[in-house]
């Protein structure tokens, strides 16, 4: 008898199910549970008419076996014979005679994973593992390219499922499109239903699977430890004190009152804290010189046996300060303004073709409008924390990290340590957005105070601390200018943007960068000014740039749809480009229109009254918008190893950070199919700097850069076990990879993922109070590795998109240099009745020219344009223009009024 | 009663926690949300704002949804809480609830999860007792179940922030396990 | 900083005597606002008095048909309570309008009433705030104000009241009971609260070491129709950015009882008097709401960032009149 109250045998609380109802319940028989969702990509017609194993055909499993199978992919299933596996030797587990043999577990596994003849089989073996590589990997662009390899070579010599690959190679771009269409009566890209069951995807076919999360269990259970959770003997607890001012030098720091608490260890000031290297990103500098770049900089940093006393000590410290006036405030006219040639990763600040001052005069319709965004802040639900401990001069520290690679090398550029004794342990990680991108202050002052105090310390910031400390989207300003042909045809597009940076660290937020590849225009011009001001600095979060950059464009591009009295899917689809505008090179793949087009079925498009205020129910106006989405291609090297263990279990090594992405779980199917094997005999470990390393998890391209180096590394242990003989060793067989060189080799093809969002919206005229209805996201991103967690992140960042429309939105407080919105009562993150039923699709892209599994990154476009589809949704359902998020109340409200 | 001017700043307490007894001395300050982490190294309530505004922390207290990191230890000696490491039965099954969540994919980062949960079985428990919502029509009769469509279950869990987005499946989780 | 003390009292008469004894001493119940302010700093108490347990957590009826709601009864329960819905139901939806279903579980009846503002700039010891430092200056009065006072501010303090419950208890004319060292006394709900003036530290009419023990729902309210109605920022779990609470009798299309109380607009909830007054008597029409419902509103005093709220005001308070009205006067 452990629960408590009302839930103690009720059975409304207890649910009154068994497990076995719930998936019973379920109502999807299971052979379309997998070819509807386990499976997108095998479409017979799109692959070639190669032979296809139809897991309905073989007789897959029964409803009774999943129930059986508990839900649960893991050996279960597979033990009790479920698979509808032609191949004994998989279906049955494989003996370890098989694993050692080698051959068998190759050629059966690749007969059971892709249908193709044996001989290939063989063929492919003969291949040495540099060949493999060379190939890179033999994916479909290899083919493309002309490699003169069969089809079926490079098929199996991917360890790609066989449809994929094959698909794509050779196939244009353009057939990838043409074929993306709408799903087929019936036969959904997915599943609608992700409760899947996760069922046991076939060997060769975990790609793609709606596999469920490898963490999931210890996330639903309480038992995934995150940064601030590891209970080391003695360990003590910080508590920063932030600066009272926005701009000066601390001039005195009394440390007496604090001192004399009970339980107060020390209490750190830019005085007496350990000294560090200089960083790279000044932000870390913390406590090393009594300068006050902004209002919530460290100052002081207390240190106690409990997080209470630390607080009470934090508080009794008292700062003295030399004051200096400070200037917070974002003007397009300010004078210290200046337009940045060169920003982060190179991208240029200032772009401009053609004459596009002179071809928006001459247009025949111009639309010249001004929208502002406001700071937001990224607030994942894990304040950032790091528990840190040294022993002797060796250093573990648990942070909340999206890269521990960089963490890493960061304390070790600080503490002047060499990287070996530094170890990084990001395991689970809640939540990060960009702001846990690369370390920020608590990583280096908990460091610091277990170094001072001798003693393992945890400083996990408080919620209030984090608008100042962590980084936030700068606001933007943007002027959007486009002009165009009474037929709709774009004649100029301007997009310039004003933002601020920090004096601490140069941020520019890229919001003029979507300007420069969503529409044809010969007259364009996407320029950033930047003011640099005494605020917080602000830095990463979700889709930087492309997020407040679409909002923009996309909502004047609306604009300039109503001006033309045309549709603004159609306008979008007559201004598509066939070549980057920028840079003039070839898409890899693009299908904005694809998306477009059945984004607009999905929502009854066709059926919507162009004219704004066409649709009241009482008090409340209807309205519905689109906007399209885009966000880059990106892709870091990597290292990752693969390990052949003597049971016939593999393990797949690289120091990944899953943020909630699903990296453990999407890196097995990478590696099941790579190599060939079940997904169940794949184990990932991540999530600790002694793995290999690896880049972060940022740029939507955490995936992309750690798979391609798992793939790399599973490939070559392949073909290692394809040529060994007699047993294997007892610590197994490793192969390491690196794909330094590859991935990171610039791409002839200008390389993005695609999306349409649709909104529908419902304003109160009584209140201004505005709420989603229907929100539709359709993507084009490549191919998508595991629908169930994709889904996620597509609807995790619409949703997103959906608060900085509505709810979000910081206030720089100008007489005291900070936000005033510094908690959750008062930033308004979206809560469960502001969301409706959101539904995120995908259509099927082939693109050989990315990646070894054909993705592209879908953390981000989620957020990218979804607050444009929602303001166009208000102008549609109210008639005016709104033009500065979020969409409150009070704006919305007044501009009601003032129509009248 | 006695009233010293100083007070000792501790007490000892008992409390149940997912069925076991402690006993504690507590710093006053300290609030359950930090006993169970701090005292008990039971880290599945999070703290996620400490201040009541994102229900990371929510836990069961007497059976009833609380805020552990508004609720001050010392107040509840003597009191029973379930935290979301005690949802799980005496055997290995995970509550449905637990079971619902992995098979909708209702989180990401897990971090608001467990509040969630121990919201959902709170919530549930109060619909069941005939409490109204705010969307709950003010004519439904008083003191009846009230059924829980997805507008009651949304109200009834906003307390719960969820940075990942998984709302919709959360509340397809919480479909699940009421249907 | 002192230890912090913790008393647990077995009466309301032992608790009104430890308050005595301990100077400095706060009253702790729910602690959803007492504990977040200590966190913050803003609260900082020698000794807490839990008066949690008290056994005054019922709804009782008393002789003369008043409804007596204990001062450490949930917010949930007294929400959820039968004789409360069904009599008055305002009460029960400005409850369910604030805050979170946890919060409201551990929130009690008198917390609510003595919950302290939101202005961020009271919550920030690092910035000035009249009301928790007194002669420190009004950080909202220059910095940000969207969510601030229109009516009833001073320069001292344009902060307003975050509770819900208070509002309604304004409209139905429910008092307070308090127990001191003098005894019991009772004060109208809606003159519980103060307006900040030049003591905006002083938020209730309340004396220091008394203790509410509960609020009484006149019997004369019983059953009149009435509603809550709110604007926020998000659909759940924000405080108002204006809100209204209408108990409305109409007979034979003649407005023969009503009372209305602005929330979000004021130090305290805001009656509206003059609206009142021109509506007694008067037909229930759309245009007798708006006419008088402006007469109040035009009193208003807005400032930089809030002109909003007048006119959401309106809206909220003409909605929710005209709903209370028997036939559709919209038609």
């Amino acid at each position: 008898m452990t629960r408590s109250g009302p839930s103690q045998g009720d059975p409304v609380a207890r649910g009154g199910l068994s497990r076995g109802d719930l998936m019973a319940g379920s109502g999807l028989p299971l052979g379309e549970t997998v070819a509807g969702g386990g499976l997108p990509r095998e479409d017979p017609v799109a692959c070639g008419g190669l032979p296809r194993e139809d897991p309905v055909a073989g007789g897959g499993l029964s409803r009774g076996d999943l129930m059986d199978g508990s839900g649960l992919w893991q050996g279960e299933t597979v033990a009790g014979g479920g698979l509808p596996r032609e191949d004994p030797v998989a279906g049955g587990g494989l003996s370890r005679g098989d694993l050692m043999d080698g051959s068998g577990l190759w050629q059966g596994e690749t007969v059971a994973g892709g249908g193709l003849p044996q001989e290939d089989s063989v063929t492919r073996i003969g291949l040495s593992q540099e060949e493999l590589v060379s190939r890179g990997g033999l994916w479909r662009g290899d083919s493309t390219d002309g490699s003169g390899l069969p089809r079926g070579d490079s098929t199996v010599g991917s360890g790609l499922p066989r449809g994929d690959s094959t698909a794509g190679g050779g196939l244009p771009t353009e057939a990838a499109t043409t074929r993306s269409g709408p799903p087929r009566e019936g036969t959904p890209a997915r599943a609608a239903n992700p409760q899947q069951d996760d069922p046991v995807p076939r060997t060769g076919a975990a790609l793609g699977a709606p596999v469920g999360r490898r963490e999931g269990l210890q996330k639903v259970t309480g038992a995934a430890r995150y940064a601030a959770e590891y209970p080391l003997p003695g360990r003590a607890h910080a508590w920063p004190v932030p600066a009272a001012v926005a701009r000066g030098r601390v001039r005195a720091v009394d440390t007496a009152a604090a001192l004399a608490l009970p339980g107060v260890l020390a209490v750190l000031t830019p005085d007496d804290a350990p000294r560090l290297a200089a960083p790279d990103d000044a932000t870390l500098a913390v406590l090393q010189s009594p300068d006050v770049p902004h209002r919530g900089w460290c100052v002081a940093l207390a240190v106690a046996d409990t997080p209470e006393a630390a607080r009470a000590a934090a508080r009794a410290v008292r700062v003295t300060y030399d004051t200096e006036a400070h200037d917070v405030e974002l003007r397009p006219d300010h004078p210290d303004a200046y337009e940045p040639e060169e920003t982060d990763f190179g991208v240029p600040g200032q772009v401009e073709h053609g004459d596009p001052e002179a071809a928006f005069a001459a247009a025949d319709v111009r639309v010249d409008v001004d929208y502002r965004v406001p700071p937001l802040h990224n607030h994942p639900m894990e304040p950032h924390a790091t528990t840190a401990d040294w022993d002797g001069d060796r250093l573990t520290v648990y942070t909340s990290s999206q890269g521990g690679t960089t963490v890493r090398t960061v304390l070790a550029e600080l503490f002047e340590l060499p990287e070996d004794r530094i170890t990084v342990v990001a395991e689970h990680v809640g939540g990060g957005f960009g702001a846990k991108g690369t370390p920020r202050p608590d990583l280096v002052l908990a460091a610091m105070a277990a170094r001072r105090t001798g003693r393992p310390v945890t400083l996990a910031h408080p919620r209030r601390q984090l608008p100042t400390t962590v980084g936030h989207r700068a606001p933007t300003r943007h002027r959007l200018r486009l002009g165009a042909r009474a037929d709709g045809r774009l004649t100029a597009l301007l997009h310039e943007v004003t933002t601020y940076t920090s004096r601490v660290r140069d941020f520019v937020e890229l919001a003029g960068v979507p300007a420069r590849v969503m529409y044809a225009t010969e007259h364009l011009r996407s320029t950033h000014r930047v003011v640099p001001l005494d605020v917080p600095g602000p830095s990463w979060m979700r889709a930087p740039g492309e997020a407040p950059g679409m909002y923009a464009l996309e909502s004047a591009v609306d604009e300039l749809a109503h001006a033309l009295a045309m549709d603004p899917v159609e306008l979008r689809i007559r201004n598509e480009p066939d070549r980057e505008p920028d840079s003039g090179k070839p898409f890899s793949s693009r299908n904005l229109v694809a998306c477009l087009r059945e984004g607009a079925r999905r929502f009854d498009w066709d059926r919507r009254d162009p004219l704004p205020c066409s649709r009241a129910e009482g008090p409340l106006l209807l309205g519905t918008g689109v906007a399209a989405a885009t966000y880059p291609v990106q892709v870091s090297p990597s290292t990752a190893t693969a390990q052949a263990l003597p049971d016939g279990t593999f393990v797949v090594r690289v120091n990944a950070a899953d943020i909630g992405t699903g990296a453990r779980t999407v890196l097995a199917q990478i590696a099941a199919d790579a190599l060939a094997v079940p997904l169940d005999r794949v184990r990932t470990e991540v999530g600790r700097s002694d793995l290999p390393p690896a880049p972060l998890a940022g740029g939507s391209s955490g995936t992309a850069s750690w798979g391609w180096a798992v793939h790399e590394a599973c490939t070559g242990l392949a073909a290692r076990l394809a040529a060994h003989t007699g047993p294997l060793p007892a610590e197994g067989l490793t192969v390491r990879a690196d794909t330094t060189g590859e991935a990171d080799t610039d791409s002839p093809y200008a390389r993005y993922a695609f999306g349409a969002h649709f909104a529908e919206v419902a304003v109160d005229t009584v209140t201004g109070e505005t709420r989603v209805r229907r929100l539709l996201g359709v993507y084009a991103a490549g191919r998508i590795l595991n629908a169930r967690t994709a889904r996620s992140q597509f609807v995790g960042g619409m949703t997103m998109g959906l608060g900085m429309a509505l709810t979000e939105g910081s206030t720089m407080d100008l007489p005291f240099g900070d936000f005033t919105e510094t908690d959750l009562a008062s930033y308004h993150v979206p809560a469960h009745a502001d969301v409706p039923d959101i539904e995120a699709d995908w259509i099927q892209e082939d693109d050989p020219h990315l990646n070894p599994m054909g993705s592209k990154g879908i953390g981000e476009i989620g957020i990218v344009g979804t607050a444009a589809a929602i303001g166009n949704a208000v102008h549609h359902a109210t008639g005016i223009r709104f033009r500065e998020l979020p969409l409150t109340p009070d704006r919305i409200l007044g501009g009601l009024l003032s129509e009248r | 009663m006695t009233s010293e001017n100083q007070l000792d700043p501790h007490s000892e307490i008992t409390l149940r926690v997912n069925g076991k007894p402690h006993t504690l001395l507590v710093d006053h300050r300290r609030v359950l949300l930090d006993l169970l982490r701090e005292d008990l190294d039971l880290t599945g309530s999070k703290k996620g704002c400490d201040h009541g505004q994102c229900g990371a922390c929510t836990v069961l207290v007497g059976g009833r949804r609380l805020n552990s990191c508004l609720v001050l230890a010392v107040t509840l000696d003597g009191g029973e809480v379930t935290t979301i490491e005690g949802l799980i039965g005496d055997g290995e099954e995970p509550h449905p609830l637990q079971q619902a969540f992995l098979d909708r994919d209702a989180f990401q980062c897990g971090y608001c999860t467990p509040g969630q949960i121990c919201s959902a079985v709170g919530m549930i428990a109060e619909a069941a007792a005939g409490h109204p919502s705010h969307v709950t029509d003010p004519a439904a009769p008083s003191g009846r179940p009230v059924p829980l469509d997805r507008p009651e279950i949304r109200e009834r869990l906003s307390g719960n922030l969820c940075r990942c987005g998984a709302y919709p499946r959360i509340v397809e989780a919480v479909e699940d396990v009421i249907r | 900083m002192k230890a912090l003390g913790y008393l647990r009292p077995g009466s309301v008469q032992e608790a009104v005597e430890a308050f005595a004894a301990h100077p400095g001493a706060r009253y702790l119940a729910g602690g959803t606002n007492l504990v977040d302010l200590m966190k913050l700093g803003v609260e900082s108490p020698a000794v807490l008095i839990d008066i949690g347990r008290l056994p005054l957590n019922t709804v009782e009826e008393l002789p003369d048909g008043t409804l007596r709601a204990g001062a450490t009864l949930r917010n949930s329960d007294l929400a959820a309570h039968p004789l409360v819905r069904d009599r008055y139901p305002v009460l029960s939806q400005a409850l369910l309008a604030g805050a979170s279903g946890q919060l409201r579980n551990a929130a009690t009846t008198g917390g609510n009433l003595l919950q302290r503002t939101r202005c961020p700039y009271f919550q920030d010891l690092d910035k000035p705030c009249n009301k928790r430092e007194p002669g420190s200056g009004c950080g909202a009065l220059q910095g940000v104000h969207r969510d601030h006072a229109v009516f009833g501010h001073s320069v001292h303090c344009i902060a307003t009241n975050p509770s819900d419950l208070a509002v309604a208890l304004a409209a139905l004319d429910a008092r307070v009971e308090l127990y001191g060292t003098e005894g019991t006394r009772c004060i109208p709900a809606a003159d519980f609260h103060r307006l900040p003036g030049e003591h905006p530290e002083r938020d209730t009419e309340i004396r220091p070491g008394e203790l509410i023990t509960g609020v009484l729902l006149p019997a004369a309210a019983a059953g009149v129709p009435s509603a809550y109605r709110k604007a926020r920022d998000r659909a759940s779990y924000a405080f108002a950015l204006a809100s209204v609470a209408v108990v409305l009798h109409v007979a034979d299309g003649v407005v023969d009882r009503i009372a209305l109380a602005f929330g979000g607009l004021a130090h305290r909830p805001w009656r509206a008097h003059h609206t009142e007054t021109a509506l007694l008597g008067a037909a229930a029409t759309p245009a007798a709401f708006e006419g008088a419902v402006a007469l109040e509103l035009e009193r208003a005093e807005p400032l930089r960032d809030n002109t909003y709220k007048v006119p959401l005001a309106r809206n909220l308070a003409l909605d929710v009149l005209n709903r209370l009205t028997p036939t559709p006067a919209t038609l």
